[in-house]
């Protein structure tokens, strides 16, 4: 038993609320691994649980059946090592931009030291913000709130990068750009991304494989690796293969809605 | 925009404010801040003193403005400011009172479906209980002194800063929570990182309704029992028929809600300018 445990493990996991109007099962039998370092789309229907499936992976919730374990260990209870963006940027409007960043090691500890600040800048500058430190977030565009939103995931330095549907709130061109940026952090820092998303050719032109799930009760119906070359960019869009899998995909998800 | 460009077209050197003199000056007068209201105003105290000399109505009825101008000269300056202090300071104390009191009532029923549910109900009642009604009752029970006055004007200011607060707080974005959650922070950290700040803007709402609430709930103590105050100097002053001392003392009322008002408007604009809505053109 010397194989290393992957980053993230489904396995027949199912989810389960209670609601006013009664129980409603979110996900039934997902099994689904993802490795380290790797980096996952996840497609699906409105309302088929995919978000639940990332609010599992960062133990917020906790499966009605099933166990969701990240690097081997069952997740009891949110870990350090993951970091979350949001689909929202909801930024702090009081903060600026670097205090936004820092937020999470002073709300965790009670205080962001000298060197949290510093951490904070390098950080800023990763996600092309320089200069805009002591910018208030309402003086941003959308596109810049969401790289906030992401240097404030980044900047306690995860192992497991979470994102629901991050860019889906930006407009064509800034969302294409957004997502080779990604890209870029990711490749300069290699995380495990699990990154959901209603756009299938965003799917294909970033991720190393994508999961496509049922209508509800969620599960994985589709596990398609993506073998295109990296490094990835405006190239890679143009290429036969991309188009490839991005018919194949559709005509999945067009299938299954029909 | 159409102005500029036929008053070009018609004497192209000179500058279209002086081609269409009537019209720029009107549209300065409308534009210019504060003016419009300013000009009302002063209409509407012309027309009031015509109105009154014309129709000779007696002053008991309603004084002309110059008879209570006058009306002001009936008291000396220092005890002026004798009524307005004891007004103040009773709306003060029970101002800050009542933000002490309802902050942490806000937290716990923000916090608690339970409590909240348990509580709510009660608050609702107490709200509409008339404050004018429990005063006299208050009055007897508490004795004389600061002390019945304060606790009704704390009864006035309370509700709306229970009920804002609450809802600033039940308004956080749920992702901040959740990533509050997901680092595992403290709950008081919660509330006093996210939840409280986020409740700024509903909290200012309130307070800047319970500061002019909570001058009304001194004058409503002093009809009912005192021996200073602009409530208190209003009742003896009609209960004399020196009518225009009453509106001295209203207009002193009004001045003085008036500058509390735009004091805690003021204390947002300063430290939480992130509260208020964005202007944009
Ligand atoms: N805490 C909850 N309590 C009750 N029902 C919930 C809860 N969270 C999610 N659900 C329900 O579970 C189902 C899956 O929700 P989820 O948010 O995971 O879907 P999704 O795939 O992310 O949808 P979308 O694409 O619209 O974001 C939905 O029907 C949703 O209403
Ligand atoms: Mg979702």
């Amino acid at each position: 038993m010397s194989t290393t445990p992957p980053a993230i493990g489904f396995s027949g996991v199912g989810q389960v609320f209670r609601t006013a109007s009664g129980a409603l099962e979110a996900l039934r039998g997902v099994d689904m691994t993802i490795g380290r370092h790797e980096f996952v789309a996840v497609l699906g229907p409105s309302g088929c649980g995919k978000s639940t499936l990332l609010r599992l992976t960062s133990g917020l919730i906790r499966p009605t059946s099933g166990t969701v374990s990240v690097f081997g260990l069952p997740v009891a209870e949110p870990r350090d090592d993951i970091g979350i963006v949001f689909q929202k940027p909801t930024l702090l409007p009081w903060a600026n931009v670097e205090d936004n960043v820092v937020f999470p090691v002073r709300h965790k500890t009670g205080r962001g030291t000298a060197e949290d600040r510093a951490n904070a800048r390098v950080i800023i500058e990763k996600v092309g913000l320089a200069g805009f430190e002591a910018r208030l977030p309402a003086e941003l565009s959308g596109g810049m709130q969401q790289r906030v939103g992401i240097a404030r995931a980044l900047f306690m330095n995860p192992d497991i990068l979470l994102m629901d549907e991050p860019f889906s709130a930006l407009d064509a061109l800034t969302r294409e750009e957004m997502g080779f940026e990604l890209l870029r952090i990711w490749e300069a820092q290699p995380k495990t991304v699990m990154f959901i998303t209603h756009s299938i050719s965003e799917a294909v032109l970033l991720a190393d494989r994508v999961l496509v799930m049922s209508e509800r009760p969620g599960h994985i119906v589709e596990n398609l690796v993506i073998d295109l070359p990296r490094p990835r960019g405006i190239e890679t869009s143009n290429q036969k293969a991309m188009h490839d899998y991005v018919g194949h995909l559709r005509g999945l998800l067009l299938k299954r809605a029909a | 925009m159409t102005m500029s460009d036929t008053s070009a077209v018609s004497s192209s050197s000179a500058p279209p404010e002086a081609a269409m003199p009537g019209r720029s000056w009107s549209q300065w007068f409308v534009r210019t801040p504060g003016l419009l209201p300013a000009a009302t105003f002063v209409a509407i105290v012309l027309v009031w003193e015509a109105s009154c000399r014309l129709f000779e109505i007696p002053s008991f009825v309603l004084p002309a403005p110059s008879r209570i101008l006058g009306g002001f000269d009936a008291v000396s300056t220092s005890r002026w400011f004798e009524h307005v202090w004891a007004t103040l300071r009773v709306a003060l104390i029970g101002y800050f009172l009542s933000i002490a009191i309802s902050l942490p009532i806000a937290i716990i029923l923000a916090r608690s479906e339970i409590l909240s549910r348990a509580v709510y109900p009660i608050l609702v009642v107490v709200q509409s209980t008339p404050v004018v009604a429990i005063a006299p009752i208050i009055i007897v029970a508490l004795g004389s002194g600061d002390t019945p006055r304060i606790v009704i004007t704390c009864l006035i200011t309370f509700f709306p800063l229970v009920v804002s607060t609450t809802t600033g707080l039940m308004a956080t974005p749920p992702e901040l929570i959740e990533l509050s959650r997901s680092l595992r922070a403290p709950v008081i950290r919660e509330i006093t990182q996210i939840r409280l700040p986020f409740a700024i803007p509903y909290i200012f709402s309130a307070l800047k309704i319970s500061v002019t609430l909570a001058v009304i709930g001194a004058v409503v103590a002093e009809f009912v029992a005192a021996d200073k105050g602009l409530g208190y100097f209003i009742q003896f002053s009609t209960s004399m028929f020196q009518v225009q001392q009453a509106w001295a003392g209203l207009i002193v009322l009004v001045l003085l809600s008036l500058v509390l008002f735009q004091i805690v408007a003021a204390v947002q604009r300063i430290w939480f300018p992130w509260s208020l809505p964005t202007e944009r053109e």
